[in-house]
Parts: structure tokens; C-alpha cells; sequence
């Protein structure tokens, strides 16, 4: 951060980190899996609420929706939908590893395209609204998903649909789920921080800061919103198809549309770290995942408590974040002027 | 010379509230226009009604011979006609080369556009820009941390950085102090001479605006009360009784 050779040397450190990971610790492949998955939640929700300001609570809708496009896709690429979970997990669909990995990669690449779909169309409405409004809308939005996919019985209304068995062992398993997670988890963060290098970082920033001024400087503010909200979408939907494939279960309260768990954590892990920031929301959900793994592990039964209590002191006393913290307290570090240059101009004078 | 802003029996209230009633002006293209009136005469609704802020009751509002009423307040931009606030509005998080940058002209941007980088010569004009209005030397400054009157200063750079036709500014001097206000006018009378930018300023300091304006209307209680030259408007019986209070 502070020298491009550091930088190189701190990728390089958590590319090897990722891929030695499973290997290292082969007990703790599922819990490293979803510290990457994590990342990646932080990460989007932070396009759109932190360099944008529009806070969503229903991001987890595409997380959700995205699990049932490629579950419904993995599944129908084989059976009929309908009867297969009309069945009840009476039937369980047996895959050699051709079809399985076919239909899972038809699956995640379907989920992205259908997410991005969705977030256009829904994002078109709700960009409409601002500030607490936006953030409630948003929640309706998960919250109506849940309701709906519970008595879509095409789909399995509340008991869910089974997905294809993997054709392997399951440590097998969840070492290819972690290979996705991470490359997932790695890709989005190349993408985003192209994408704030290029002037559409500097537009939502603008849509940040002051939205009006923004309109009234000639802007295409819905456009921006829409395309920061479909990039979220891109990966959240991804991510969720993964994740449906690795629980092996698909039902929507508790594994696709997990709005005070999974839904809350993104926005507390990029509020953590730092909302507004490229790193805050990877160095938040590290942090975060970690404490929330401990507390499970030595305090169970008080693990809501101390997850809430951290929330608390974030929200309270810490707003600005790790990153935003550290910003604010070595500004020169990261390039952040705080004194003019007037000086500066002298000494070059002389 | 062509009446670039055409305003014709424009209407609007605010509930049982009258802020403008059957106002009719012109702004010529080239020229410095004023606009003047006692507070809440009406002069910052009429600026709101011109650049599509909110709908209007009645009437109709040309840009270039273009009727503009039903347009909204980015597409009315990217006609090339843009407004300061009052209260003055900067991106206060980002430096003050970034807020010039975002302000490049958005008219003829693709889809694609978003996605690509600013070009040298974008930078470049910030840079001179910022040069012109005195903020180079603080140009890598967070813009929130600029003072009132440089934040006003900076703002009528991001105007320039967006080659309006015409910019309507909404009291370009309040806030700021004595000494600055005259490089103000100054920056102002180069920015319509050597850009050839049309401007329309609501002004209260009246040393100002019979400075700058060539032609100047007097709005009060919503309606039009008076145009003319800075010398006809200062010898208006029915002016200086609005602004004292006989009206």
C-alpha cells in the first residue's frame, strides 16, 4: 500500500497464503473457504455502499437468487424440476464427474448472467429511493424472496431442493469449493479495483458525496447505479451457486436468503475494515470471520452477544473502520494531501 | 443577437404560496444577465424552474429555441446549461483534481465510456482551470477541507471544466470576502469574454452585480418588476422602493 513493491510483495503473500491453506490446515478447509466467500461479500456490498453511500440491506437477495438459478439449472439439466422435488429427496441425482462439473460451471455462469438481469430490473425501481428508505427497500426485497421462494413448490417451496451428489470424496469436495471460493473471492477483488480506477470509480464517488450536484453537473447517475449494483450482483450470484453446491441443500431461510446472518455480516465486515476503501472490506471480513470463528468455537451460546457487542463499538465508537482509522491517522501514507503545496511550489522555485 | 434562455409567463407555487406568477425574461447569448430582487421575491425558484429542478404550473421555457420545461435536471445539463448553488456543493471527499475530472462534459458519453480513464488533456485542463480560479497550489487537497469561499471558487472551475453554454449562477459573491469578491468579477467577465460562456447571476451585493450584469431584471413578490441597463435599474422609482420596503 504504502510503495508499489510492497504492494506486490502483500499479493504475492496472500495468493501463497490461499493456495497453501487447505493443505496447511486440511480441518479448517471449509471455514477458509467461507473467509473467502466473506471477502467476496464485503467486497460487493462495498461497491455500492461504501464508494457509492447507498446503503443496501438486501444484497443477500442475489446471493439467494443466484443459489436457486443454478440449483434449478444443475438439477434441470438432467430431470424435470417439478417432479424431482416434488419427490422430497426421494430421488437423488448421481452425476459422473463429466456431467457434474458441466452442469455446475452452466449453473454458476446462469446465476451471474441471471442476477445481473435482476439487479437491472429491480435496481431501475429502488435507485429511486435514497438514504433509509433505500436501505429498508432493499430488505423488502430479501425478505419478500424468502417469503415468495417458501411457497414456490416448482422449486420445493420451504423444503428446498437437493442438489446433484458429488461424484467424489468429500474432503475431495470441499477442496474444489475452496479452489472456487478463492479464485472467486481473488477475481472480484482484481475487478473492483480496476473498475475504481477507471472513471467509474471517481462517478459513484460523486454520487457519494453529492448526489444532486452530481445530476445537476450532467452525470448519468441511475446508469452508474445500476452497473455498481449489477457488479455485486455478477459475483454475489456466483458465489451463492457455489455455496448451494457446497452445502449440497438449497431452502430459503437459512441457506439462500440468510438475511440477519449472512445479509447483516457484509455490511458489518465492510464497516469494520472501512467502507469506502479497497482494503477495508477484505482486512473487515479477515477480521471479523476470525473473531466470529473464535467466539463460536470458546464462547458458544455467547457468541451473539460478542458478535454484538462488536458491532456496538464499530458503529459507536469506531465508525471510520481499521483502514479508515489508519487513513486518517497516517493520511501521507496513502497518499492523502492535508497541507496546500504552496511551500512545495516555493522550494521548486529556488 | 438570439435570446439564448427564453422565459415565457413561467408560473409556480408552492402549496398556497405564489414564488413566481406570469415571469417572462430573455438571456441573450454572449451577454451578462443579473437578476435581482428582495429575498424571497422569487429569484432562486425562477433559477430552480430554468434548469428543471422541479415542474412548473404554467408557461414555457426555451433553450435555444428548445422547449426545456419537461426535461429533467441531468438532461437539461447535458444541453449545456448548468447552475452553482447557493449553499455551494463540492465533493468534499475526493481532492480537488478529482472533482474537476468528474466534472468533464457528460454529453456525448457512451456506455462504455464509464469504464475508461481520463486522457492527459482532461488533466491538463483541470489543472489550468484550477489555474485560473487560484487553487493550483491545492489542487491534492481533500475539496471538504478547502475554506467557504475556495469551495465557491472551486465550484465555478468544475462549471468551466464542463464547457457550459450558459452557467446560471445563484449568488456567486455571498460568503465570501471583500478582497476575493473583486478577482471573482474579474474571473467572471474573462470566463464570458475569453470563453465565451453566457452567464445569468442572481446577485445581492449590488456593487457586484451593476459591475458585472449588462442587462439586469428586479423580480418582487414573484412578478417581474423592472428591466433595463445597470443605470436604468439603479433609478427605478418602483426598484428602490421594493428594496426598501414601499412595495
Amino acid at each position: 500500500m504504502t510503495s508499489s513493491r510492497n504492494t506486490w510483495i502483500l499479493h504475492v503473500a496472500i495468493l501463497t497464503a490461499g493456495v497453501l491453506a487447505p493443505f496447511l490446515f486440511p480441518g479448517y478447509t471449509t471455514q477458509i473457504a467461507l473467509l473467502w466467500m466473506m471477502i467476496l461479500f464485503a467486497l460487493t456490498w462495498d461497491i455500492v455502499g461504501g464508494q457509492m453511500g447507498y446503503n443496501s440491506l438486501g444484497n443477500i437477495f442475489f446471493f439467494g437468487a443466484g443459489m436457486y438459478i443454478s440449483a434449478t439449472v444443475q438439477v434441470g439439466m438432467f430431470t424435470d424440476v417439478g417432479a424431482y422435488t416434488s419427490a422430497r429427496g426421494g430421488e437423488q441425482l448421481v452425476l459422473g464427474y463429466g456431467d457434474y462439473f458441466i452442469s455446475m460451471f452452466a449453473g454458476m455462469g446462469l446465476a451471474a448472467v441471471g442476477c445481473v438481469i435482476l439487479a437491472i430490473i429491480i435496481g431501475l425501481v429502488v435507485f429511486g429511493l435514497r438514504g433509509p428508505y433505500f436501505a429498508i427497500g432493499t430488505l423488502g426485497i430479501a425478505l419478500s424472496a424468502r417469503e415468495l421462494f417458501s411457497t414456490w413448490e416448482w422449486v420445493g417451496g420451504g423444503s428446498g431442493i437437493a442438489m446433484p451428489v458429488y461424484p467424489g470424496l468429500p474432503d475431495e469436495k470441499s477442496l474444489v469449493n475452496y479452489t472456487i471460493l478463492f479464485v472467486l473471492a481473488i477475481a472480484t477483488f482484481i475487478f473492483v479495483r480496476w473498475l475504481y480506477s477507471t472513471r467509474f470509480g471517481l462517478a459513484i464517488n460523486a454520487i457519494r458525496d453529492d448526489e444532486e450536484k452530481a445530476e445537476a453537473m450532467g452525470l448519468h447517475t441511475m446508469r452508474h447505479k445500476v452497473v455498481a449494483w449489477s457488479v455485486s450482483a455478477f459475483f454475489l450470484g456466483m458465489s451463492g451457486a457455489v455455496f448451494g453446491n457446497m452445502t449440497g441443500f438449497v431452502e430459503p431461510m437459512e441457506v439462500a436468503f440468510p438475511t440477519i446472518t449472512f445479509g447483516i455480516f457484509m455490511v458489518v465486515m465492510s464497516l469494520l475494515g472501512g467502507k469506502g476503501t479497497l482494503w477495508g472490506p477484505v482486512i473487515g471480513a479477515t477480521v471479523f470471520h476470525v473473531i466470529k470463528e473464535v467466539t463460536w468455537t470458546y464462547m458458544l451460546g455467547w457468541q451473539w452477544v460478542a458478535l454484538g457487542v462488536l458491532i456496538v463499538v464499530n458503529v459507536v465508537f469506531f465508525q471510520q473502520g481499521i483502514l479508515g482509522w489508519v487513513q486518517e491517522k497516517w493520511p501521507e501514507k496513502f497518499g492523502i494531501v492535508v497541507e496546500d503545496m504552496s511551500a512545495e511550489g516555493e522550494e521548486e522555485a529556488a | 443577437m438570439a435570446a439564448m434562455i427564453e422565459v415565457r409567463n413561467v408560473s409556480k407555487s408552492f402549496g398556497g404560496v405564489q414564488a413566481n406568477k406570469e415571469v417572462s425574461m430573455e438571456v441573450e447569448e454572449g451577454k451578462i444577465t443579473g437578476l435581482i430582487g428582495p429575498n424571497g421575491s422569487g429569484k432562486t425558484t425562477l433559477f430552480n424552474s430554468v434548469v428543471g429542478y422541479h415542474p412548473i404550473d404554467g408557461g414555457s421555457i426555451k433553450f435555444e429555441g428548445r422547449e426545456i420545461s419537461d426535461l429533467k435536471v441531468p438532461q437539461i445539463a447535458r444541453l449545456g446549461m448548468l447552475r452553482t448553488f447557493q449553499q455551494t456543493r463540492i465533493y468534499g471527499n475526493m481532492n480537488c483534481v478529482k472533482n474537476m475530472l468528474i466534472s468533464v462534459p457528460h454529453r456525448s458519453m457512451g456506455l462504455l465510456d464509464m469504464f475508461g480513464n481520463y486522457s492527459a488533456a482532461d488533466i491538463e485542463k483541470a489543472e489550468r482551470l484550477l489555474e485560473f480560479v487560484g487553487l493550483y497550489a491545492k489542487r491534492k487537497l481533500n475539496a471538504g477541507d478547502l475554506s467557504f469561499g475556495q469551495q465557491k471558487l472551486l465550484e465555478f472551475a468544475m462549471a468551466l471544466m464542463n464547457d457550459p453554454k450558459v452557467l446560471l449562477l445563484d449568488e456567486p459573491t455571498a460568503g465570501i470576502n471583500p478582497t476575493l469578491i473583486n478577482g471573482l468579477i474579474d474571473r467572471l467577465k474573462r470566463a464570458n469574454e475569453e470563453f465565451g460562456i453566457t452567464l445569468f447571476v442572481i446577485e445581492h451585493n449590488m456593487r457586484v452585480i451593476m459591475n458585472l450584469a449588462e442587462h439586469i431584471y428586479c423580480l418582487a413578490h414573484g412578478q417581474m418588476l423592472a428591466d433595463g441597463s445597470p443605470e436604468q435599474i439603479k433609478i427605478d422609482q418602483r426598484v428602490v422602493d421594493a428594496y426598501l420596503g414601499a412595495h
